[in-house]
């Protein structure tokens, strides 16, 4: 009696700790991202390779933000269901969506904390860095880097 | 020493090349950490142990090449690109590598 409501007990326990938690991190991470991004909105960011011509640019860095995320165990569950049927897993997409918003806003941030103006050639990477095991144990998780040549801008020619 | 992952410094002229630089570094995860790190993986969202442990082998990647492009004369490594393979379970290498060139 007492196994078979551990057995039950413990994912179903897990389950509910990853919706609850997970949901709430989730909403206040999208809060937060709402936020910065409108601060950071006057700082032009591109990928293309070279600045617009009447740019003075005055110098140049490197800048990079990062992060690594992984999935909840609720959201893990929806996946693997999903995995069933194919289609859409959209437990997946917000989860990326939010973890590259996360990198060029770091990205931002470093390059503003540099004193610089705009952000060119701006590249996404992903990682996978924790492959989980074949029984979906371990950890799990990827890592989306942000990257690009910081510009730091004469007065005049200031976008 | 100037980094960039442009083809040229925007605003300066390259006057001369000294080839491909490189950086590299293996990290394997503290145990503690990656025990955390699992722990977390129940309600998701970001894994800070692993955000703090690759930044931290990426600056060092970072620092190895540009020792290299200084050791060669350089002031800027253009071009510069990032690279993550895992070696072994439990180990991952952070490569960065780019173009050694001295500018205006």
């Amino acid at each position: 009696m007492l196994e078979t409501l551990l057995q039950l007990g413990i994912p179903a326990f897990l389950l509910a700790l990853g919706y609850v938690a997970g949901t709430t991190a989730e909403q206040n991470h999208y809060k937060s991202i709402r936020v910065r991004e409108l601060r950071f909105r006057r700082m032009p960011t591109t990928n293309l390779r070279r600045p617009p011509a009447h740019w003075r640019v005055e110098s140049v860095g490197l800048v990079c933000g990062h992060t690594v995320v992984s999935v909840d165990y609720f959201k893990r569950f929806l996946a693997r269901l999903r995995r069933l049927v194919g289609g859409r897993v959209r437990a997946y997409e917000s989860l990326l969506d939010r973890a590259r918003r996360e990198a060029v806003l770091r990205m931002k941030e470093e390059a503003a904390k540099g004193g610089y103006d705009a952000v060119i050639n701006v590249r996404l990477e992903s990682t996978n860095i924790a492959a989980p095991l074949r029984n979906d144990r371990g950890t799990a998780g990827v890592e989306i880097l942000a990257f690009g040549t910081a510009l730091k801008l004469a007065r005049a020619a200031q976008p | 020493m100037i980094l960039s992952n442009t083809e040229e410094v925007p605003g300066r002229a390259i006057r001369e090349f000294y080839g491909v630089v490189t950086g590299s570094t293996v990290r394997a995860k503290h145990f503690g950490k990656d025990l955390l790190a699992s722990l977390k993986n129940f309600v998701g969202g970001e894994l800070k142990a692993y955000t703090e442990l690759l930044h931290e082998a990426r600056q060092e990647a970072v620092e190895r090449m540009v020792e290299q492009a200084k050791a060669l004369g350089a002031n800027a490594v253009v071009n510069v690109r990032f690279a993550t393979s895992s070696v072994a379970q439990g180990a991952a290498e952070l490569f960065a590598y780019g173009t050694a060139v001295r500018v205006d």
